[in-house]
């Protein structure tokens, strides 16, 4: 006990010899600054959490909320959606065959026709998805799987793309371009869609194929290697395994979107959030003269089924969807807002009661001692 | 002591306890060759006299520090994260963990550097202090880390010695030296050391360097009054004399030199052998009770890591187990890959979630904490309240771990004298025969009623009497005189027109005495050749031969003098407690004097019985013989002395008594009380004698008048056994408690004890438990009294009953407070040690954790301080888990959407800088700063204190909430992102958004709820609070920005590119947003409220209250009826109070 009663700190101030004891003088002694910092006066704004205080914002949340969430709703009602899945697992279904007998190795592609019917017209802008579901464009080795700096155009990336394309990096001893895994599975069903007239006829249904990427991946982000002709500057490379077409010639009919800078290229390197996504395939402009963009009618669908999911359980889906201010068809937020509104409204109520029984009651309790 | 400083033993044969040597050396006086034949002369090599404290050196430096670092469980775990991030491809980059790993190793490298540099220049000056050795019969003066063992040394009055010396002879002719150990055990007397008795007569350096002769003795102990040795003195062909050597003559390193004006001494332990060295014991580490939840929730955590790690790990190859899931065509693994064995990569998988998730055990909080603590004590140095002015000095934070623990204290053990009296002894009066003098008497008849107060002049009835009580008061003691100089240790300076001069002695209540004296006219000037001066009141001389001494102890509690008058006649003048002055006494006017003594302990004063007795001349020669016959014994000189002064003292006429005032220090009452309604139980730990603790304690409102007193002591011991009181208070305690029951006005009780008592059932647990444990029982009983005194305490008792509460089944957190060395043991021994910076040296200051300058500072340390950090720390650690289960939770659902890949959810930028930038500054702020209810009504109302106790914002059911809370948050935030990215687009273009943007619409609405969560706690909104919550905010956002807006071209992938914008250009993520932030807060929300509404703890009441009175605006005036009934009780209580405590203080300040 005695033991630990002193410290190397004790000869600080007791040096033998020395006859300087009492430790720091006075000029050590330094009143401390009376600032309303270093005193903790600081002034302040003390609010607290009080069922009085709380009552009104809950009143005014779900006053606010509940007419959001029933603008939400309605909004996202009248978006018109129709969604068509021509996978072909059944055996009834037209692609059936297509989806059966898929192989990598044929050159040319099998085409099934589905039919379908829209019950009402849509009007405005018409979008275009193609939705895959069972599909882990977010897993790890996927997502990695890629070489930025290629993509936006770097001469030696071109040639000598990051490890992290592995295995889809090279073949024979070329480098792959556009190198990794979510390039080598590029969606590459082709679909058409034309109106069939009451009269059988069918009308071709225009197909925009430009603005479905970010403006700023189009851009700045997707670069294509420099050079003044695309197919020179890809010539030290080769396309993925998968692929059908170099890069330089995805879309034949135009030549400024091929090459890495190709749109539909661009929506499929942006990985999808979870298994089950869609993506934007093709826009239908808003027809100047006509009434609606898509009338109700008969459709079909053609189809250059080129993409396997039957491996690994997947489903191909077509969707056509109108669009609002707040996106596509998602009942979620308006509901989830009137419900908030809903319970914050309830709740301003029972701390109206609460605030009432217990307010006068806890006024009369002593604190206990 | 085995050996006898005397006694003789010869060479060959062993003293006594010799055979116990653990290991012998041999120390050859002033390095000279014993003769031939004697004995070999071995020299022996022995370290210089360097004292080491420095940890480091240049070289070792960095290995050694690193080492000590990584030692650290928590930072060898973020090394282990780091270096598992380097091998294996995880899913995030190694700079994610390496970075804040770095900088908390490298801050903390160069703080401890900077402490081993300044380590460093202490050891430095220490060993460069100047020491003179004698060398060739000449002083010369060296460096003290140059001396060597066997060197002589010389030590001048007042120097410290510079090594473990052996004394060999002093300038005084008795061959003794006094010293003091204050710096070594806390003892502030003079203690007594006997030179060697065939060297005491070597008074020159040429004699001293003349001696030839070795020492045997053992290697060194660390034990500090054990000493066994053996000194040969060889004389020209003369066999040698051997003497045996004990404590008495080793003079210990760190002891100081008193009223000797120098000595001559051999050094035998040198440097880091030093008895003082070996004890040399860095402080045992404290740690707080937050930092021990701390580390339970942190096992908890890393308990729930490691299972979701395993869980992940399962369901992964669970979920792959079909070829398809695991390699589809269009996710091929590489051929390395492929190769590796399956129970490889399923611990690199699970080595990857553990990376991945690691973030719940954040590196930041420790850092945090840290930062948060050392920052924090500045609160306590700044403070301007506890700032005293006489002193000069403020209060001095010596360790910021324990700020919080202040919040914590159950128990508060304080000193009495000193800590709750100032120490300033005052003389107040002297009772000789039953009349009454006061100096400078201001006569006020109603206070001094009883008290006939009488004009120095007025020549009363019995002024022979009286004369000769002023006069043995001015001869019975031991005080010197010092004239203009600076004296050390206990000051006390006069002015008398003429040159200062002080009186000083190792006590002071003689100083008061004598100082006294002085002004009843009786001057004691000074001890000239033995004879003792006084200035009487006559302005004459009178002259009296001292004698004899006959020594304070604290066994007799009485000394005495033998002094010769002028006239011849032999006096013998005995100064003493009461209680051993009243049994020895034959005549004189006893009762009056004893009532007036005892009227006097109740009222707080120290009171000392004065006798004297004429000795006849053949009665002093018989006194004369005894002692001179103790003085020489051989063996038990002590006892025989005792035995001795027993004949003498004895058959005195009493003269009279004096009181001496020591004053409370200012507010002791008020802060004891406070500390009672904080529910502190307060017990007093005193050496001094019951009757005047307990009207200390009376006077301080530690007892008040509706206490019922329980007693301990020995007085009752001797009357009954132990077993049967211990029993019979007992029963006293539990019938009170089970009477009273729940109501209010419980009768409290107050415990006395007294340290013979206190061993005696401390002892009774070791002998066996016949009589049952009175352990056990002893703390029931005190657990039911509000305030416990213990008196006639030893220093080492004190820590013992520290450590006694310490260790009883609740383990309370206790608080030592003391002022003197005799209380550094129990601020050692207490959870928290306070040092008041007293007048009994810097000891007690030193070895605290906190030294204030006042006793009162304690109230607003602990109610305000304490409480304040406790509340800001808690929320730090709660907060921290919190936001990082919040975090890491959506991480771990994801899982479970990506085919427990490991994918982040979030961008590596934000997994690093969340906790480093974006949520730390706030919590930060808010752990410095936060003041939920405001300082006044804290001091105001100590009951606030009790909300608190036991650790309770730590505890495991609001752990439990708030990791609950965390969970819910993160569901909220991931499936709210999940069902608004729900296989549907939310921009008005029809663009898609990706995993990235998924990822940056959890994190923005983790980002803001968990800041918004901390701005719902925060009460105390200063500028700094918004501007560094909106401004953490902002910084987010404009980071974001600025991180998206950019190709980065150090960076290999550009996935966050232009992310943030597109998700804020969508209307949806801003309502979802919004929306999921109004979710997650709501909980937390709803529960305060309602907590409050329908069970308000005192502290929020206290904030209605403030806010009702200060801010009305927010809400309606309510009557808290209870609250402000409470605020009036205080003036009420003062009427009641105890009438002794504003009487005593009145007298008091009117005398001044």
């Amino acid at each position: 006990m005695m033991a630990s009663s002193y410290n190397a700190k004790e000869e600080d101030g007791h040096h033998p010899g020395s006859s300087n004891h009492g430790g720091t003088g006075p000029s050590s002694s330094k009143k401390p600054d009376n600032t309303a910092f270093k005193q903790q006066r600081l002034p302040a704004w003390q609010p607290i959490l009080t069922a009085g205080t709380v009552l009104p914002a809950f009143f005014i949340i779900g006053l606010i909320f509940i007419p959001i969430g029933i603008g939400l709703y309605v909004t996202s009602n009248n978006i018109k959606e129709f969604e068509i899945d021509y996978t072909g697992v059944e055996p009834d279904s037209p692609c059936y065959i297509c989806a059966q007998n898929f192989s990598w190795n044929s050159t040319t592609p099998c085409i099934c026709t589905v039919n379908f019917t829209l019950q009402q017209p849509f009007e405005n802008n018409v979008y275009m998805y193609y939705g895959l579901s069972n599909f882990y464009q977010n897993h790890r080795r996927y997502v990695k799987s890629r070489d930025d700096k290629q993509l936006n155009g770097d001469l030696n990336n071109l040639e000598d793309p990051s490890s992290d394309c592995e295995p889809y990096r090279k073949i024979g001893g070329k480098a792959v371009a556009p190198c990794g895994a979510i390039a080598n599975s590029l969606f590459n069903d082709t679909l058409d869609l034309s109106y069939v007239e009451s009269n059988g006829t069918l009308n071709s249904i225009d197909l925009q194929r430009k603005g479905i990427a970010w403006w700023t991946d189009k851009h700045v982000k997707f670069k294509n290697p420099a050079g003044s002709n695309l197919s020179v500057a890809f010539q030290n490379t080769v396309m993925p395994v998968n692929w059908r077409n170099p890069v330089y010639n995805l879309d034949p009919s135009d030549p400024d979107n091929n090459g890495f800078i190709n749109e539909d290229f661009i929506v499929w390197m942006r990985t999808a959030a979870l298994p089950t996504f869609r993506k934007l395939y093709r826009i239908i402009p808003k027809k100047s003269g006509a009434a609606s963009t898509l009338p109700s009618g008969s459709y079909r669908l053609k189809i250059a089924y080129n993409y396997p999911v039957l491996s690994f359980d997947g489903r191909k889906r077509m969707i056509l969807s109108t669009i609002s201010w707040m996106g596509g068809k998602n009942p979620f937020l308006g509901i989830a807002y009137i419900t908030v509104g809903s319970i914050c409204f309830f709740l301003g109520i029972v701390l109206l009661i609460i605030n009432h029984k217990y307010g006068n009651r806890s006024s009369s309790a002593d604190i206990p001692n | 002591v085995p050996c006898s400083a005397v006694t003789l033993c010869h060479g060959e044969t062993l003293c006594v306890g010799e055979e116990n040597w653990v290991d012998s050396r041999t120390v050859y006086i002033g390095h000279k060759e014993p003769p031939p034949g004697a004995e070999a002369y071995i020299p022996q090599r022995y370290p210089d006299n360097r004292i080491v404290s420095s940890k480091y050196t240049f070289w070792n430096f960095i290995p050694k520090n690193l080492f000590e670092q990584f030692r650290r469980i928590a930072n060898f775990y973020f090394l282990v994260i780091f270096l598992v991030q380097l091998i294996i491809d995880t899913p995030t980059s190694p700079v994610t963990s390496g970075l804040p790993l770095f900088f908390v190793i490298t801050v903390t490298a160069i703080k401890q550097g900077y402490e081993d540099w300044l380590r460093h220049k202490a050891d430095c000056s220490i060993n460069e202090c100047p020491v003179d050795v004698v060398q060739q019969g000449k002083v010369v003066r060296t460096q003290s880390h140059k001396l060597r063992v066997g060197d002589i040394v010389m030590v001048r009055e007042d120097e410290i010695f510079p090594c473990d010396l052996i004394f060999l002879s002093s300038s005084r002719y008795d061959g003794i030296c006094y010293v003091t150990t204050t710096s070594l055990d806390g003892e502030s007397s003079h203690k007594t050391y006997y030179a060697v008795p065939d060297t005491m007569a070597f008074r020159t350096e040429q004699e001293v360097d003349s001696l030839h002769a070795t020492i045997e003795c053992e290697q060194p102990q660390p034990d500090l009054y054990k000493f066994v040795g053996r000194i040969n003195i060889y004389k020209d062909k003369e066999e040698p004399i051997s003497r045996t050597l004990g404590a008495e003559n080793l003079l210990l390193r760190g002891a100081t030199l008193k009223n000797t004006q120098h000595i001559y001494a051999v050094a035998v332990y040198t440097g880091m052998e030093t008895k003082m060295a070996l004890n040399y014991q860095s402080k045992s580490q404290k740690r707080s009770a937050v930092e021990k939840s701390m580390n339970a929730f942190l096992i908890v955590y890393l308990c729930i890591l490691i299972s979701k790690a395993v869980i992940n790990t399962v369901l992964k190859y669970a979920w792959q187990w079909s070829p398809d899931r695991d390699e589809p065509w269009y996710n091929h693994r590489t051929e390395i890959e492929r190769q590796r064995h399956v129970v490889i990569r399923a611990f690199t998988d699970f080595l990857a979630f553990m990376v991945l998730f690691n973030y719940i055990i954040p590196v930041s909080m420790y850092v945090t904490v840290e930062m948060q603590k050392f920052l924090g004590s500045y609160f306590i140095t700044w403070d301007e309240e506890m700032f005293d002015e006489e002193l000069g000095q403020g209060a001095q934070v010596n360790t910021s771990d324990l700020n919080e623990e202040l919040g914590q204290v159950e128990y508060v053990f304080t000193d009495k004298t000193g800590t709750l009296t100032e120490n300033n002894m005052e003389f107040i009066e002297c009772c000789v025969d039953g009349n009454v003098y006061i100096p400078h008497a201001i006569c006020n008849g109603q206070i001094l009623s009883a008290a006939s107060s009488i004009d120095m002049i007025d020549s009363s009835p019995g002024g022979y009497r009286r004369d000769l009580f002023f006069r043995a008061l001015c001869l019975c003691h031991t005080v010197q005189v010092k004239e203009e100089e600076t004296v050390d240790g206990i000051k006390r300076g006069i002015h008398q027109g003429r040159p200062t001069s002080f009186y000083i002695s190792s006590s002071p209540d003689e100083v008061a005495l004598v100082e006294g004296m002085k002004r009843l006219g009786y001057t004691y000037l000074r001890l000239k050749d033995s004879y003792m001066e006084i200035l009487n009141k006559d302005d004459e001389i009178e002259r009296f031969e001292l004698l004899h001494v006959l020594n304070f102890d604290s066994v007799r509690r009485r000394m005495s003098v033998i002094v010769k008058s002028s006239s011849g006649e032999y006096l013998l003048f005995c100064k003493g407690a009461d209680s051993s002055i009243f049994p020895r006494v034959v005549s004189g006017k006893v009762e009056q004097v004893r009532a007036r003594v005892e009227q006097n302990a109740v009222e707080g004063l120290r009171t000392l019985c004065v006798a004297y007795r004429r000795l006849s001349q053949s009665e002093y020669q018989e006194a004369c013989h005894h002692l001179t016959e103790a003085k020489l014994a051989l063996q038990d000189r002590e006892q025989r002395l005792a035995q001795a002064y027993d004949i003498i003292e004895r058959d005195f006429v009493l003269l009279g008594a004096t009181a001496v005032e020591d004053r409370l220090q200012e507010k002791a009452a008020d802060t004891i009380e406070s500390l009672h309604k904080a529910g502190i139980k307060v017990w007093v730990l005193t050496g001094d004698k019951m009757e005047t603790a307990a009207a200390t304690c009376y006077a301080s409102k530690l007892f008040r008048h509706s206490t019922q007193i329980l007693e301990l002591t020995k007085k009752r011991t001797e009357e009954q056994s132990l077993h049967d009181i211990l029993f019979e208070l007992n029963r006293t305690v539990l019938r009170q408690r089970s009477i009273s029951g729940l109501s209010v006005d419980c009768l409290d009780f107050g415990l006395i004890i007294d340290g013979a008592t206190l061993s005696a059932i401390l002892k009774s647990n070791q002998e066996g438990t016949s009589h049952g444990n009175y352990r056990e029982i002893f703390l029931e009983i005190c657990r039911n009294c509000s305030a416990v005194l213990c008196c006639r305490m030893a220093p080492l008792q004190k820590a013992q009953i520290v450590k006694l509460i310490k260790a009883s089944k609740e383990h309370p957190i206790t608080l030592a407070v003391g002022d003197g060395a005799n209380d550094v043991s129990m601020i050692l021994e207490a959870h928290v040690g306070i040092g008041i910076m007293g007048k009994e040296g810097r000891q007690a200051a030193r070895n605290s954790d906190y030294a204030i300058p006042k006793f009162k500072h304690l109230k607003k340390m602990l109610l305000v301080h304490g409480h304040y950090y406790y509340i800001r720390i808690a929320e730090l650690v709660q907060y921290f888990f919190y936001k990082n289960v919040c975090f890491i939770f959506p991480q771990f659902l994801y899982q479970f959407f990506c085919g427990f890949s490991q994918q982040p959810l979030y961008d590596t930028a934000y997994l690093t800088l969340y906790n480093i930038s974006f949520t730390s500054l706030p919590i930060l702020l808010y752990s410095l700063v936060e003041q939920h209810v405001t300082m006044e009504s804290l001091k105001r109302e100590p009951s606030l204190y009790r909300d608190i106790a036991k650790n309770s914002l730590l505890r495991w059911p609001v752990f439990l909430y708030w990791t609950c809370l965390g969970v819910f948050d993160a569901f909220i935030f991931f499936f709210g992102a999940y069902f608004l990215f729900d296989n549907t687009t939310f921009t008005s273009n029809g663009q898609m958004f990706g995993n990235w943007t998924f990822g940056t619409l959890v994190f923005t609405v983790l980002v803001f709820t968990v800041t918004l969560k901390l701005a719902l706690d925060t009460h105390h909104w200063t500028w700094i609070n918004h501007f560094v919550i909106w401004g953490s905010l902002l910084f987010y956002v404009i980071f974001s920005l600025l991180w998206g807006g950019i190709i980065w071209p150090f960076l290999n992938y550009q996935r966050m590119y232009y992310v943030f914008m597109q998700m804020l250009s969508s209307g949806p993520a801003w309502l979802s947003i919004i929306l999921l932030i109004t979710v997650s807060l709501l909980p937390d929300v709803i529960k305060k409220v309602l907590c409050r509404a329908i069970c308000p703890t005192a502290t929020e009441r206290a904030q209605v209250l403030f806010c009702a009175s200060n801010c009305a605006s927010i809400l309606p005036p309510v009557p808290y009826r209870g609250a402000v009934h409470h605020l009036h009780a205080f003036p009420v209580l003062q009427q009641n109070e105890f009438l002794i405590g504003p009487e005593r203080q009145e007298r008091s300040r009117k005398r001044r």
